[in-house]
């Protein structure tokens, strides 16, 4: 188990190289510099080109990119040119904030798609069952920037329940004050994504259980002499649930990027936002090393994934 | 049919069972009348779709009530099993009556391993402890003749062979010694080796436990190595019932002459194969009166069927259904005597 999964972690080397050389050769593809208008407006057309300089971007590419190589093995991913601030500083920051953020959407959506997914598949045509589905139909035919947009608009800005910006108060001091206002922040956009979030799990595991509940083996249990209860507890929910939580491994990770849509309408000062702006100001350190970051957080997902499968289910073996 | 209910392991009396199919009811088994006795095997032969699993499943109770409508009686050492509750059912399933299905591959849970899928079956029916009903798996797999019952024990059912797995549900089927044991074409998905290796096991088995078999097959070549009587189904009814020897030397209805006539002959290598044509027809499209064969065998004249035909007794422990059996022939056709 542990060789295959250091094997993995090896394949992986070489996926990120090639990685890593398309996302430096596609950014560097981008229009446009990173000076023009961000310093004073009237700096002429030679100051730029001075500051190009110095900053080695007229260098040849693949000088560049080797430069650039040395310096992320060195743990440097440069200076974002918008910030002032060390790329791996602005990361960190902003990675904690989606972390902690993604951690909760994530533990909600769980919480509710799981139960949810279950008892709707377990009673198929009933009306938990409908209920569910017009639940599932309604979240599928709304945008997720509308619910998003209309979430804050009510519980932020006209019930004053809940922060509209930021991921902590500035005044927040001591650790108790300091998580409870990091949760205030969180909760709402984590409580609407995973209302969005749990569709997938819904509809997957509400079709998982249909599918065990009529599968031969059931009848063959049922054949013994095990009661309904029994069923559903030892094959059913078990045999439903894993693919379910191989999936998790994928998600939490893709979460780990953030969500541009969440960050953008609660001003949240997460890794979406930070990639967003990063685009708008051609901001090419932090460019490259969030897509780099992305691509690698992804042969992770899969990774994990991978492994977590491995894990629960018998049938499938990393080799 | 007779009636020493005393000495029979299962009867049913007039059992049908009926689908819901957009809304409406349709039979799938109708007025069954059958036995079982201790030790013996009775086998059940017809084409596929005549109900076969059907009446298998309906033993067991195994069909969902919301869609699903059973009358008549099913007694199995005394008890009327359409009577019971499921938690009465549950006491007799597994425990008395065992059954093993038709596809290994997939009656076994995929991410169960083989020794907890047999103790399973343990735990809700005997007061074992956990040690002793590891003891007891061990016994059963060597039982089915697994070798290495230990290592097997603890492997996933995708590692074993397909004649492995049915020994496997063999193995679950017996575990706790039942009286009735239901073969749903316990070998129709293993090739043939196999096939006659299973079929050996169950009658050794059936042997050991002095246990009624009822062994649901198309195969015509079984029926006569292992059965002891034959109940043959057509669309849904027994339309004959015989003891082996009666139905191989005598056989009566035209369906049976058919199907025996459609059996390759191991010392006539020349001959066609008589094929009867058409096919059952869905339970939608069953005739509501008349003989429900009769469609198959257009040759013989409508008068020669009952309007309503019930099942006469011939001999001993032998009936046919309809009267049309009386001077049935078959029309000229190729195949030598
Ligand atoms: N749950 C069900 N709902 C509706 N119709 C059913 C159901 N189960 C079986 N049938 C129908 O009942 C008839 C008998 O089916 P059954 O499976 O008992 O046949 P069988 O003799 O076992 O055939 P085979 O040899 O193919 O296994 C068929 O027409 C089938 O389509
Ligand atoms: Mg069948």
């Amino acid at each position: 188990m542990w060789k295959t999964i250091l094997r993995r972690l090896l394949i992986m080397i070489p996926e990120i190289i090639i990685l890593s050389v398309l996302v430096f050769i596609l950014a560097k593809a981008m229009p446009g510099d990173p000076f023009t208008g961000s310093i004073n407006p009237k700096a002429d057309a030679s100051q730029i080109h001075h500051l190009m300089r110095v900053n080695g971007l007229y260098d040849p590419w693949y000088q560049q990119y080797w430069n650039w190589i040395v310096h992320l093995f060195h743990g440097d991913l440069g200076t974002s040119y918008e910030y002032q601030e060390p790329v791996t500083t602005l990361i960190a920051q902003r990675g904690m904030n989606t972390f902690w953020l993604a951690l909760f959407t994530m533990i909600l959506t769980y919480v509710i798609g799981l139960p949810l997914g279950i008892y709707a598949g377990s009673h198929e045509g009933k009306l938990p069952d409908t209920l569910v589905r017009v639940y599932t139909y309604i979240t599928m035919s709304i945008p997720f920037f509308v619910v998003l947009v209309v979430g804050v608009w009510i519980f932020g800005y006209t019930l004053n329940w809940f922060p509209t910006s930021g991921s902590i108060a500035s005044n927040a001091n001591g650790l108790g004050s300091t998580i409870l206002s990091r949760l205030q922040h969180i909760i709402l956009p984590g409580l609407l994504g995973a209302l969005f979030g749990t569709v997938n799990i819904v509809q997957y595991l509400r079709s998982e259980v249909i599918d065990a509940k009529s599968s031969d083996y059931v009848k063959t249990a049922r054949s013994k002499g095990v009661s309904t209860k029994n069923i559903y507890q030892h094959h059913i929910f078990r045999n439903s649930l894993l693919p379910i939580a191989a999936f998790a491994g994928y998600s939490i990770t893709g979460l780990l990027g953030g969500s541009i849509f969440t960050e953008m309408v609660f001003s949240y000062p997460g890794m979406g936002l930070l990639f967003l702006n990063a685009i708008n100001y051609r901001d090419y350190t932090v460019i490259t090393s969030l897509v780099l970051l992305y691509g690698f957080l992804n042969l992770l997902g899969t990774l994990l994934s991978d492994i977590i499968l491995s894990i629960v289910d018998p049938r499938i073996r990393v080799e | 049919m007779r009636d020493e209910i005393t000495e029979d392991l299962l009867t049913l009396k007039d059992v049908n069972t009926s689908f819901k199919i957009d809304g409406e009811y349709y039979r799938a088994i109708d007025a069954i009348n059958l036995h079982v006795k201790s030790n013996e095997v009775l086998a059940i032969v017809g084409e596929s779709g005549c109900g076969k699993s059907t009446l298998a499943t309906t033993i067991m109770g195994l069909h969902d009530p919301k869609n699903t409508h059973i009358s008549g009686e099913i007694i199995f050492a005394g008890t009327d099993l359409l009577q019971l509750n499921e938690k009465q059912y549950n006491q007799i399933r597994g425990a008395k009556i065992g059954m093993i299905f038709q596809d290994p591959l997939s009656a076994l849970n995929p991410l169960q391993k083989i020794g907890s899928q047999i103790e399973e079956v343990l735990l809700y029916h005997t007061t074992l402890t956990a040690q002793q009903r590891q003891q007891r798996v061990i016994e059963l797999l060597e039982q089915v003749d697994i070798n290495d019952p230990k290592r097997i024990a603890n492997q996933f059912p995708h590692q074993l062979s397909g004649g492995m797995r049915q020994r496997i549900i063999i193995a679950i089927a017996i575990a706790c010694k039942p009286d009735l044991i239901i073969a749903d074409e316990p070998t129709t998905a293993l090739d043939v080796t196999i096939q006659a290796q299973i079929l050996d096991l169950l009658r050794t088995i059936q042997q050991e436990n002095q246990a009624g078999i009822i062994l649901i097959t198309h195969d015509l070549g079984v029926v006569a190595e292992e059965a002891d009587r034959v109940a043959v189904m057509y669309a849904g009814q027994i339309v004959e019932l015989a003891t082996v020897q009666q139905l191989f030397n005598n056989p009566k209805h035209p369906y049976t002459r058919s199907l025996l006539r459609s059996m390759p002959q191991k010392d006539s290598f020349n001959d066609e194969l008589y094929v009867i044509d058409g096919m059952v027809p869905s339970l939608q499209k069953l005739p509501t009166v008349g003989d429900r064969f009769a469609q198959r065998i257009p040759w013989v004249s409508a008068d020669k069927h009952e309007v309503n035909p019930t099942l006469h007794q011939v001999a001993p422990e032998h009936f046919v259904r309809c009267t049309c059996y009386q001077n049935f022939s078959f029309p000229d056709i190729k195949r030598g005597a």
